[in-house]
């Protein structure tokens, strides 16, 4: 990232052949879309082999790519004893403007090389599921064209050496969200969702397009790299500039992130298959907004003047955090599985956003990657149940319960990735969770910290909710008919309050429905084998995914445990972050690697004060050494970590009692809350606030889209035809009296009078001269040219 | 100037009247061969244009090749001045290849009044004022080629246009003379302020930048109103959505293709290099004029009920894009108006020619009454989404690269203009890609999802029939579509439109992946036009 720094500071450079040609791993899904497209009918498996094969090649080259990028990191640790690898760019020109070229190619670090291949791995996981979720779906070869496009596009977004090229990416991602939600649009609900989500998704874009003008004008560049080395140097004109534009490229990640108020859609989203969710929710699409703050971070950093002294609050700690709870909460009210699912991705994303915001670079980008695993394994499991256990619905009320005994790789990596989710120590997602939290707390953002553990307990209260209502308990509608048990719920639940129905209920509620239901086109009879061990569970293309994406929600964490003072991860990445880390407190980082304790921290030492000397010397010559920096990582301490970790343990016991009480109906201390909805009304007030969103969604649909797309849309259109038009219309017909009246009086009154005077033949030569007189032409002629002489006029008097 | 192989543009530009000739001597009644020659004669001209592309050289695209100065009308010191730059060729050439496959386009779907002869020999004689004003490096010659465009439109319209055709080509045909006749004053005003010496346009950009300020101002204000009609900007747009609707399809590809275009090209070919002055304090309010037609555009689009209409509201919005960018008077902001003219060209002639193809099938565009097209023509709503998409702007395909380097120039406009009103125009213009997508999407979302409406065959066979029409949806073999209730006529793409279209299809994806293509063109031309300005600018 930095320039080549004389003497102790060595930089690196990252090589290898995967390296050098990572922009093959968008094009060959990209050139597989269209393989798709064209030939995929014709092909034995529709397309879909096109499809898979594409993301195992990407899978492969992007794991070189990674192996590349560690091997670089060591060599260069080796060499220089520290992280500083530079990216490696390559770049062709895409389009030029005035000498100023815009490049498109890749640049790889250690970001980009992270999130390559968990895009990769997850899109092949997911494509590999699919072949079985949707065999026989309608419209199967779209399907497969448009989830391999879905990955290019995330992929190109990933390897974007500037923001153009991340542009590109986002919206291709934004247009196969699209295609993917609305897969099924044969229904009203699910077109509305595809468009919702296309729509919500563009007025955070107007922030993307805006906010990369600023960054041009800035910087006059629109690398990345450059864009990151120039913030870090204090090289720009204006801060307030920078603030600006920190806000509007911020205002995108809102919009593509589902941070709040722009969340509504994400939700709405599950309208697609759910193989769909599963990819959009965990490595792609939501993700890109966190990965945008990620890839310019010193421009959010400084903009926003995160880690300033005595600053407790910015824009994205309090979006972050603001999200983290208000998408937790709506997560209790949900019947429908994703939903709870779609709820919890909006918060994990908030919780990335805070720690972008506190300054915990490292955490949140381990959170993309540790959160990619567990909620796809979630969305997958609950793709699982629908597939077979319960009849296709999602409804964990009407057609789940108690299908643990038959489900046994669903149950078991469903209930892995809850305690990854709700970051049970030593399950993945406790590593980087906790480390949002522990940061917002040594960063002195105490309120984020509240918020990071409430938000915690929260979660694991309506997780520990949906696994007993999908898992535990008696079977009721589809799986008891799965069971085969009888359903004891045909009494109605008094839980469930008349709220209205949204896309998936009548898409998936409905069974009977033959055409419309869209994965029942094939029989049980089709099915695959399932897996040897699990033989009452799904089919293996769908349970397999399911066990590896099970134990990656354990196994993910284990690359970065600041626990034990283990920080691979973080080294791999901290090149990324484009601001050094003021390494004031490592003592514990460098131990085992051959320097004492003691050696590292004089390091350390007289770094800072070469970098503070070369910042002096650097204003002075202008070449860009950084004056901003990140803060290292907190020293972990289960003291720190206890709070967070008794409220999640608190969380579980208080939801487990309270839906054994209300949804297994068992008599516990937790009995009397039982009803509470409907007995006491600020509860029943909350309640109705939480089941209608907060009133967002009919704030935007009914107000504000309705206003534009109605009364503001006819007035305008009043006003083009009756005043802009009625202005054309009125100067025309007023051309044409004039044209009249100096034929009648004129033409036929004077000139014509003479004429007739002057003999028959005369006469008659008259009238044939006004026959050619009268035709219209003539009339505008006449006009024209009056005009075009008063215009003479004008200009003469002008020049005169 | 590079007078090398200058036959070649000449050749290019009257070849299609020869076919008109030819055409002349043949009775009426033989339909079939008229379709023929027009079709190879269009194809001769594009065979031309696509020699002039080969011979054309790009190391030197600043400069005007091909070029011709031969004496013409002494008596007024107007001369056959013609040549071809950077700036030019694209359109040029566009021009070409949009009348050919407008030609192939017309074997099958001649509108509803017939006379193929007459219509075919109008539609050569507008390729011959359309290329001639790309080529044209004289202001006479430019205004005459200018004016040849607008009979045989006007005639297409009001001759095989839909209702109110009478009307709508009557507006046409008035309100482009009104700003014909403004702007031959602007230029005569032009020709007398530099002496009186020539109109040749390199020789009038040289001079032009001693004009003085004030006056400058005026001509310029001459020549806005001219081509401003043409463009359209708000808020003399209002011929168009009527044009547009009521016009042939044809008429409609072509108007939107290449016609507008005439405005936006002579801007930046004329008024702005010949008037720097003028232009720098026209700017700001061309620059306004053009984002209140973005919004504004977008606005009508929402309100529209009729397919087509809406799609020629949106025209207005996507100008208003190229008149942003040409405001800013910055190279990256001509180089995206240019390169939107052909985009805008390329995507919203492809919305005409679907809009054209569902009134073919459907005998509507009410969109109320369209709906489940991706059910009943699968291909023809996945054209519908694929041009939808591109005209929203969406990034790898051509239409992108004509809105956001515009927005980049507006918000780095040129360093004499007044940064913190384009910086609020770019705010605003940015919020104009929203409403896009929602007018788009929302057309889209109410013409080619859900169910067919029962009025053309969806629905009434119960469910049964629904599940037969979705499997037709899944059936790639069947392109008929044909749901055995007597809807026959509501048929997918046929071959004869995916001939015409398909090369619309490539070249939006294609400039789309690769704008370098034409940016690599245009640039050194733009390069120099600006450089040019700046200097008129700077002097005192």
């Amino acid at each position: 990232m930095l320039l080549a720094a004389e003497g102790t500071g060595a930089v690196g450079e990252a090589s290898g052949w995967f390296i050098e040609h990572a922009w093959l791993i968008p094009v060959i899904p990209a050139i597989a879309f269209f393989l798709i497209i064209f030939f995929g009918k014709k092909m034995p498996r529709g397309g879909s082999e096109f499809g898979i094969a594409s993301m195992v090649a990407a899978l492969v080259l992007a794991a070189g790519t990674a192996m590349n990028w560690v091997g670089s990191l060591s060599d260069h640790k080796k060499v220089a004893g520290n992280y500083e690898v530079e990216a490696y760019i390559r770049e062709w020109t895409w389009w030029q403007s005035g000498g100023t070229e815009f490049g498109i190619g890749h640049q790889i670090d250690g970001l980009a090389a992270t999130v390559l291949l968990l895009v990769a791995f997850i899109s092949t996981l997911v494509q590999i599921y699919s072949t079985e979720y949707v065999r026989g779906d309608r419209r199967y070869t779209h399907f497969f064209a448009s989830l391999t496009l879905f990955s290019a596009g995330m992929l190109t977004m990933v390897l974007a050496p500037n923001m153009v090229q991340l542009i590109l990416g986002w919206e291709i991602m934004g247009l196969c969200s699209f295609m993917l939600i609305g897969h099924w649009w044969e229904e009203k609900a699910n077109s509305k969702a595809a468009l919702k989500a296309f729509f919500t998704v563009r007025v955070g874009d107007m922030g993307l397009l805006v906010g990369t003008a600023m960054l041009l004008g800035i910087f006059g560049t629109m690398n990345i790299a450059e864009i990151n080395e120039k913030t870090a140097a204090g090289e720009f004109a204006s801060k307030n500039m920078l603030m600006w534009a920190a806000v509007a490229l911020f205002i995108a990640c809102i919009g593509k992130s589902g941070q709040f108020p722009l969340h509504t859609w994400l939700p709405d989203a599950m309208a697609g298959p759910t193989p769909v969710s599963s990819l959009l929710h965990s490595s792609t699409m939501v993700v890109a907004g966190v990965f945008l703050v990620a890839r310019i971070y010193p421009v959010f950093y400084v903009g926003l003047d995160i880690n300033v002294a005595g600053q407790n609050f910015n824009l994205i700690a309090v979006i972050g955090g603001i999200t983290v709870i208000i998408a937790a909460l709506l997560a209790f009210v949900q019947d429908d599985i994703k939903k709870v699912l779609a709820y919890s991705t909006v918060s994990q994303l908030g919780y990335m956003m805070m720690g972008l915001g506190v300054g915990a670079w490292t955490a949140a980008v381990f959170h993309i990657w540790t959160h990619a695993f567990f909620k796809c394994c979630l969305f997958l499991c609950a793709g699982s149940i629908s597939h077979t256990a319960s009849h296709h619905s999602f409804d964990m009320k009407k057609d789940m319960g108690g299908i643990w005994r038959k489900m046994p790789v669903t149950t078991g990596a469903w209930i892995a990735s809850t305690a990854a989710l709700c970051g049970v120590p030593y399950f993945s997602g406790f590593f980087s969770k906790d480390e949002i939290i522990d940061s917002a707390k040594a960063y002195d953002y105490t309120v984020f910290y509240y918020v990071g553990i409430i938000g915690a307990f929260m979660t694991t209260a309506y997780m520990t909710r949906a696994t007993y209502l999908t898992f535990f308990g008696s079977p009721r509608g589809g799986a008891a008919h799965f069971m085969g048990v009888e359903d004891h719920s045909a009494h109605g639940d008094h839980e469930v309050h008349g709220h209205s129905a949204h896309p998936d209920e009548a898409e998936h509620g409905d069974d009977g429905h033959g055409a419309h239901g869209h994965d029942d086109h094939h029989a049980p009879a089709h099915h695959s084998a399932p897996l040897p061990f699990a033989k009452t569970d799904s089919p293996w293309q769908i349970a397999a995914p399911i066990l590896i994406l099970g134990i990656l929600a354990v196994g993910a964490g284990y690359i970065n445990m600041p626990v034990h003072k283990f920080y691979w991860f973080e080294h791999q990445t901290e090149s990324s972050i484009g601001l050094p880390i003021a390494h004031a407190e490592e003592e514990g980082a460098a131990e085992g690697e051959g320097h004492s304790e003691e050696a590292a921290a004089e390091e350390a030492a007289a770094e800072e004060g070469a970098a503070a000397e070369e910042a002096a010397a650097a204003e002075e010559e202008g070449h860009s050494e950084a004056i901003y920096s990140v803060p290292a990582p907190p020293k972990f301490k289960w003291v720190n970590a206890a709070p967070g970790l008794i409220l999640v343990a608190l969380g579980f016991v208080i939801s487990l009692g309270m839906s054994m009480a209300v949804f297994g109906r068992r008599k516990n201390p937790f009995s009397i809350f039982v009803g509470l909805t409907s007995k006491n009304r600020v509860v029943h007030r909350a309640h109705w606030v939480l089941v209608n969103k907060y009133g967002l969604d009919s704030l935007y649909e009914n107000v504000i889209v309705r206003a534009v797309a109605h009364p503001i849309a006819k007035a305008a259109y009043w006003v083009n035809q009756n005043i802009i038009d009625g202005i054309v219309n009125g100067v025309g017909k007023a051309g044409k009296q004039t044209g009249d009246m100096v034929y009648r009086y004129i033409d036929q009154g004077l000139v014509d009078r003479a004429v007739n005077a002057s003999g028959t033949a005369a006469s008659e030569s008259g009238h044939a001269a006004q026959a050619v007189q009268s035709g219209k032409v003539n009339q505008y002629g006449a006009l024209l040219f009056g005009a075009a002489a008063v215009g003479a006029i004008v200009l003469i008097l002008i020049n005169a | 100037m590079i007078y090398d192989n200058n036959f070649i543009l000449s050749l290019g530009t009257f070849l299609p009247l020869i076919g008109v000739l030819v055409m002349l001597f043949i009775p009426a009644a033989e339909e079939v061969l008229h379709k023929q020659i027009a079709i190879i004669t269009s194809g001769a001209t594009l065979a031309v244009g696509i020699w002039t592309l080969a011979i054309f050289d790009y190391g030197q695209s600043g400069q005007l090749q091909f070029a011709v100065n031969e004496e013409w009308i002494t008596v007024i010191k107007s001369g056959y001045t013609i040549g071809l730059d950077g700036i030019s060729l694209p359109l040029y050439f566009l021009s070409m290849a949009v009348t050919f496959l407008v030609a192939i386009y017309t074997w099958e779907n001649m509108p509803d009044a017939g006379n193929p002869k007459s219509f075919l020999m109008l539609m050569l004689v507008l390729q011959v004022g359309m290329a001639g004003s790309f080529i044209a490096q004289d202001l006479i010659l430019f205004f005459v080629f200018f004016e040849v465009v607008l009979l045989p439109m006007y005639f297409m319209i009001g001759v095989w246009g839909g209702e109110q055709r009478q009307y709508a080509s009557l507006k046409f045909f008035l309100y482009t003379m009104f700003g014909s006749a403004l702007m031959l004053v602007a230029f005569l005003a032009l020709f007398y302020q530099t002496d009186s010496v020539s109109f040749s346009i390199p020789y009038l950009v040289e001079q032009g930048i001693n004009i003085d300020e004030d006056v400058a101002i005026w001509i310029f204000a001459g020549m806005f109103i001219g081509f401003a009609v043409k463009v359209p900007m708000f808020p003399f747009h209002t011929w168009l959505p009527d044009a547009h609707t009521q016009a042939p399809t044809q008429g409609s590809v072509i108007l939107a293709a290449i016609l507008l275009k005439l405005g936006t090209y002579g801007f930046v070919r004329i008024a702005i290099p010949m008037l720097p002055k003028g232009a720098e304090e026209w700017a700001p309010v061309i620059g306004i004029l053009a984002c209140i037609g973005i919004i504004y555009g977008a606005l009508g689009c929402l309100a529209q009920t009729d397919m087509k209409r809406l799609i020629a509201f949106s025209s207005v919005a996507h100008m208003g894009f190229v008149m942003l960018g040409i405001s800013t008077l910055t190279e990256t902001g001509i180089n995206a108006a240019l390169f939107g003219m052909v985009a805008h060209g390329l995507i919203t002639g492809m919305l005409f020619f679907v809009a054209g193809s569902v009134k073919h099938r459907y005998h509507t565009l009410e969109i109320s009454r369209l709906s489940g097209m991706l059910i009943q023509m699968p291909k023809m709503g996945w054209i519908l989404g694929f041009a939808a998409m591109a005209s929203l702007g969406l990034p790898g395909l051509a239409g992108f690269w004509g809105e956001f380097p515009a927005l980049l120039a507006s918000w780095n406009p040129n360093e004499a203009l007044n940064e913190d009103l384009f910086r609020t125009l770019t705010v605003i213009a940015a919020l104009g890609t929203v409403l896009a997508a929602a007018y788009l999407l929302w057309l889209y979302q109410r013409t080619a999802f859900g169910e067919p409406s029962e009025e053309f065959g969806g629905g009434h066979g119960g469910h049964g029939h629904a599940a037969h029409s979705l499997s037709a949806a899944a059936n790639a073999h069947d392109d008929h579509g044909d749901d055995g209730h007597g809807h026959a006529d509501i048929h997918d793409v046929t071959t004869i439109e995916w001939i015409a279209w398909t090369p619309f299809l490539i070249a939006i994806v294609v400039f789309g992946v690769y704008p370098q293509l034409m940016f690599e063109v245009m640039d050194p031309a733009v390069s120099q036009l600006v450089e040019r300005v700046n200097q008129g600018i700077a002097l005192p």
